[in-house]
């Protein structure tokens, strides 16, 4: 059935919620409950990870198409079936997803002590959901998946959060729901129109064109919130804001991406002319977020929502570089993605690791922190470093492909876009002055210890990732090179053909 | 192999400097720093050698494969070719002898150590990466690596602010740069489908017709790919407009001004405009933009050295000013001159700061020269070996400078043109005044009545000999470098010294045109040089008094040169405050209240609405589901239609 030669896509979808009923078993005083379920959350993301990564060494480079498929007929009638598959567009995010919640667990041993068990159980609903999501190869699917993550995510924040978490967990809700109403709408409209919700199909229907302008509209409002693109970007520094570190953690590095990755499933693939009818509006929105953002979070007094605004910022590059429709705008895109989901994680993380010991944000209240903790402050160069695009780090290569696809489409685009070349330094290297460098005059900061063995553990794949994917990011472009380069291909192809409003179905889109 | 080491002998001196020094201790990790140095020193030079004298064929080593994303292919490779090797013999001498004067002018600095080696090691590193690039996207690694480095080393000292401003100010500034370099490198790889040297090189002639249409007019695509280069070229070579990092990067550590202004970082601009002549010899306006810069930037930088009152400053604004030389000399075509004096500049520069080091080192960390004075009885061999330098850099024969800039204005005046003449005339006055405030410096620290306070004064002392050491190797090159070299760098077999690294375009004819100028134009440079020198003995020597005079006459003028034109001042009001400013606007304005506005009213609408509703209905939650019906029909509806 697939080169694994057993439903792995199931499995690492499913296997946290097994966890999840261990964790329900779990008897005792308090204390106890909670020293289980901390071990038991992590070794269950820990087999997770590990078994995710058959995905890594069973992959093959040279197949464009979807991989490690398996379907179970759901409701035949309807067309709808429970599809999973990967192909180079979203094998690495679900790695990303698996690699990610181990490394939460971790960062929230310390710092979560009140319903410690059901703090697990969030996270490994929410690992359940977002590897769904990035598996499913069937629209309805993919829906359940896509708002299913918000539940655990919703309920993290709210629970967990800080003093706001309320009014953030509700922002937050509703901004993207607000958005996902309309993402239903779109599937029924498509459902209607191919009396299918299978992917590939879909992918290879070809939707009107009028049609097709409605249903990106829709697509637009789900996914642009979910990235965030400005201007519905506002709920994400609130969220960050109020979140538990490791949930930043997770909201930084997997949920904004599925708003990219939404862009590359279906806006792209599925409704061409929309795409590049209305590259020009994503253009416009994405740069006014690289510039935009960053002049935000120069002036932040807050650490967290610095971060959130520089995500803000480099998700701009992404979208910029999606709507290229050049191999290497996409590749840029998604490497861009993926650096940014390691490098923004271990930025969320080392704000985490000063909050777990001073329990503040704001940045005036630290200073000098390299005298204490010289380690903290090397790991931070290295992701500031990451963060602003140094070449070498993983942040450069995503950044420099998209300037190349960018100028595919013209100049300014690419001059504007890389306008986040002068301005992530600005507001990063400001932050890293104030907080890392500097006299340490406060009294309070002299107590800071360096980095514990546990933190060390967490960072740790960080630091390798954040260089193996700047030195050699060849092992990771390989994964998408033909999927990407097919994509393009298959965009030229249809831009090439006029729009025709018969119904075009090609049947080898359902071979599989 | 021997190639090989030389690059990467100093990384890993800074691997284990920097991962291990916490614990191997500073000693240990200076010991692995200067020993990586020390082998980059013995390798780089051989490595020249063999290939100019020993037949060692040039070509490239490949290392690995770094980005591969579609057709876009990028090796890390190493480039061995006499531009580059000559330059990785360079860097790594000159480097070596740093690291070795930093052991003595460190020691007694209070912070751990193994940082400061970990970053100049790996600094030279980022340097050697840069010069052995066979692409111009490793070239850009070593590029921002090398203002990595930088910002590292200038905000060394990082609990004083003034260090860490200037350590983000070079950052950023570099940046405005590097992004028109980077988007440069992204539309040379949309025209060759490429950006290896070889390839682009071995292409030119495809793409020479080609226009890019920008601004609704069109230009031609190589003369828009040299200005972008350029641009990042004048960031990092602190060229006018993004020059005004570099004054202010003398917060770092002196060893470091040494580094980042004599052998390295600054001169990669220069370096990358000599690699991509070839490029540039087909785009004859952005040649001119480079010599009108270069010029400029030479007699602007100038101006401002005289005025000065910090020793390190003097020096930092000669280094604009003589990097202004080598562009102009690159924009009227004669490479082999500016790479000459890049040469010779490393090494006069780099012995220049290094006493400018021993002299503060000497006077308890002061820096104002009009707190020294009558130092030269004190630090002889500081003195000495100053006097070198400064003759090197004012161009008097038979020191180094005399050889190489002498032909940068020589190859100015010989282009015929009107920015040759121009660059000629900036050139003429610069020297005049790199004259003056070379003897300024000399005369205002070394000599007069001592105006420091007493016990700075008698506790000034000679440094230790691991400074001299290198003070006197730099000293031998600074006097010896131009008339040992010039014959075969820049002399009529200079094609054979380079090897078709340095290209001219087809009917330059500088290079052999300008030995055959009219005698005076021989002579100009040096007579601009001496009058220099004896207006500074006048002024400083035999009238002391006029200097005051004159400032207090003139003083807008005084206060406009001191105050460096202003530059900051402007950049200030222009970019800084309203960037913070306009973040603010943003922030508060733009999502607070508009964006956020928008949601928290609608918010509120519902809320409003739902106890309105909760009055006629049961509960929000019917509410809720009524909406959204209402609005799948709607939507639904739309779809019926248009469907």
């Amino acid at each position: 059935m697939n080169a694994a030669g057993f439903p792995v896509l199931s499995l690492i979808t499913w296997l946290p919620l097994v966890g999840c009923g261990v964790l329900m078993t779990v008897r005792g005083d308090e204390a106890t409950v909670a020293t289980n379920a901390r071990w038991i959350a992590l070794w269950t993301s820990l087999i997770v990870f590990a078994v995710s990564l058959v995905l890594w060494f069973e992959w093959n480079p040279q197949d464009p198409g979807f991989q490690f498929v398996e379907t179970w007929p759901w409701l035949p009638d309807y067309g709808v079936s429970y599809k999973l598959g990967v192909d180079g567009i979203s094998v690495l995010f679900v790695l990303l997803s698996t690699l990610l919640t181990p490394i939460c667990i971790l960062a929230s041993w310390e710092s979560i002590t009140r319903y410690v068990r059901e703090y697990m159980i969030a996270f490994l609903i929410l690992e359940t959901m977002m590897v769904g999501m990035f598996c499913a190869l069937d629209f309805v699917v993919f829906y359940i998946f896509f708002e299913g993550v918000l539940i655990p995510m919703f309920l993290i924040i709210g629970v967990w959060g800080g003093p706001r978490r309320v009014y953030s967990a509700f922002k937050f809700f509703l901004f993207t729901l607000t958005g996902s109403v309309l993402m239903l709408l779109a599937l029924l409209a498509m459902w209607r129109y191919a009396h299918t919700t299978d992917i590939p199909t879909l992918m290879h229907t070809h939707f009107p064109a009028k049609m097709q302008f409605w249903l990106f509209l829709a697509f637009f409002a789900s996914f642009a919130v979910k990235v965030p693109m400005w201007p519905v970007h506002t709920w994400l520094p609130d969220a960050h804001v109020e979140a538990p570190t490791a949930g930043s953690v997770i909201l930084a590095g997997v949920l904004l991406k599925m708003g990219a990755y939404g862009f590359l499933r279906f806006s792209v693939p599925m409704l061409p002319q929309a795409s590049a009818e209305l590259a020009p509006l994503v253009f416009t929105l994405s740069v006014v977020a690289v510039v935009y953002a960053a002049y935000v979070a120069l002036v932040q007094e807050d650490m967290k929502k610095l971060v959130a605004y520089s995500s803000i910022a480099h998700m701009g590059v992404v979208t910029i570089g999606i709507f290229t429709f050049d191999v290497q705008g996409i590749q840029g895109a998604l490497f861009q993605m993926l650096s940014h989901g390691i490098v923004s994680a271990a930025l969320f993380l080392l704000v985490g690791v000063i909050y777990d010991r001073l329990h503040t944000r704001e940045i005036a209240r630290y200073g000098g922190l390299v005298e204490r903790m010289p380690f903290y402050a090397f790991l931070f160069m290295l992701f500031v470093m990451a963060s602003v695009g140094l070449p070498g780090t993983s942040g450069f290569v995503g950044e420099f492909l998209v300037v190349i696809g960018a100028l595919h489409v013209n100049f300014w685009l690419a001059l504007l876009g890389g306008l986040g070349l002068i301005l992530g330094p600005m507001y990063t290297l400001y932050l890293y002055r104030r907080v890392v460098f500097g006299r340490m005059t406060k009294p309070d900061l002299r107590g800071m210890l360096d980095l514990s063995p546990r933190e060390i553990a967490v960072f740790a794949p960080l630091v390798v990732l954040a260089l193996w994917m700047g030195i050699y990011p060849s092992s990771f472009t390989s994964f998408w090179d033909a999927t990407v380069t097919q994509m393009v291909a298959r965009h030229e192809q249809a831009m090439a053909t006029p729009a025709l409003p018969a119904r075009v179905q090609l049947a080898e889109a359902t071979r599989r | 192999m021997i190639y090989m080491l030389a690059v990467f002998a100093p990384l890993a001196g800074a691997l284990v400097a920097g991962l291990l020094g916490r614990w191997i201790g500073d000693r240990a990790a200076m010991a692995a720093s200067v020993l990586g140095m020390a082998v980059a020193a013995v390798c780089g030079p051989l490595a020249w050698a063999m290939l100019e004298w020993g037949g060692a064929p040039a070509g490239t080593i490949r290392i690995a494969t770094w980005i591969q994303a579609g057709s876009f292919h990028v090796h890390w490779a190493l480039r061995y070719d006499a531009l580059s090797a000559v330059m990785v013999a360079m860097v790594g001498f000159v480097s070596m002898l740093i690291h070795v004067y930093s052991v003595g002018y460190m020691a007694h600095d209070s912070y751990r150590r193994y940082r400061f080696f970990a970053y100049l090691s790996l600094f030279t590193f980022a340097m050697l990466m840069l010069v052995t690039a066979n692409n111009l996207l490793q070239l850009f690694f070593g590029w921002e690596g090398v203002g990595l480095c930088s910002y590292l080393l200038i905000g060394y000292w990082y609990d004083r602010p003034a260090a860490c401003a200037a350590a983000i100010k070079a950052f950023v500034v570099n940046r405005i740069g590097d992004l028109a370099f980077a988007i440069g490198v992204a539309m040379l790889f949309l025209t060759f489908g490429s950006i290896g040297f070889t390839t682009i090189f071995a292409h030119l002639a495809q793409h020479q017709t080609e226009r890019y249409h920008i601004l609704g007019g069109s230009i031609r695509v190589y003369e828009l790919i040299a200005i972008l280069l350029f641009i990042g070229a004048m960031g990092k070579s602190a060229q006018l407009f993004l020059h005004v990092w570099l004054p202010d990067a003398m917060e770092g550590p002196t060893p470091v001004s040494a580094l980042i202004h004599a052998a390295t970082m600054v001169t990669a601009g220069v370096f990358l405009v000599a690699r991509m002549s070839p490029l540039f010899d087909q785009a004859p306006a952005a040649m001119t933009l480079v010599a009108v810069i270069g010029g400029s930037t030479a007699f602007f930088a100038a101006t401002i050295g005289c005025v000065q009152n910090d020793i390190k400053r003097v020096i930092a604004y000669s280094t604009c000013s003589q990097l202004g030389y080598m562009f102009l000399g690159e924009g009227v075509g004669a490479y082999p001159a500016s790479i000459f004096h890049l040469l010779t500049h490393a090494f006069f520069k780099a012995l220049l700061f290094l006493c400018a080091g021993s002299v503060i080192h000497a006077m308890s960390d002061e820096q104002d020269m009009r707190k020294m004075g009558g130092l030269w009885r004190k630090i002889p061999i500081t003195y000495v070996t100053m006097w070198a330098g400064s003759l090197a850099l004012g161009g008097v024969f038979p020191f180094a400078g005399y050889y190489s800039k002498d032909a940068i204005l020589e190859a100015a005046l010989a282009a015929h043109s009107a920015v040759g003449d121009y660059g000629f005339v900036m050139g003429i006055l610069a020297a005049v005044m790199t004259g003056f405030y070379s003897w300024r410096l000399l005369l205002m620290t070394f000599h007069g009545k001592p105006r420091g306070d007493h016990h700075a004064m008698a506790h000034a002392h000679e440094s230790p000999w691991v400074m001299t050491v290198p003070l006197m190797v730099l000293a031998v090159g600074a006097l010896s470098a131009g008339f040992l070299l010039h014959g075969i760098v820049i002399g009529p077999h200079w094609q054979y010294f380079w090897r078709g690294t340095l290209v001219l375009a087809p009917g330059n004819q500088v290079m052999t045109a300008m030995d055959q100028l009219p005698g005076w134009a021989y002579v100009v440079p040096s007579i601009a040089g001496l009058l220099g020198i004896a207006i500074a003995y006048w002024f400083y020597w035999w009238n002391p008094m006029l200097p005051v005079r004159l400032a207090s006459q003139f003083r807008p003028l005084y206060l406009f040169l001191l105050n460096k034109w202003y530059f900051d001042e402007l950049y200030d009001a222009l970019f800084v405050r309203p960037a913070f400013a306009l973040g603010k606007l943003l922030w508060q304005t733009g999502d607070e209240t508009i964006i956020d506005g928008v949601p928290n009213g609608l918010a509120d609408l519902a809320v409003d609405g739902s106890r309105g509703a909760v009055k006629i209905q049961t509960g929000s939650i019917a509410v809720y589901a009524f909406t959204m019906l209402i609005g799948l029909v709607v939507l639904v509806g739309i779809f019926l239609i248009w469907g």
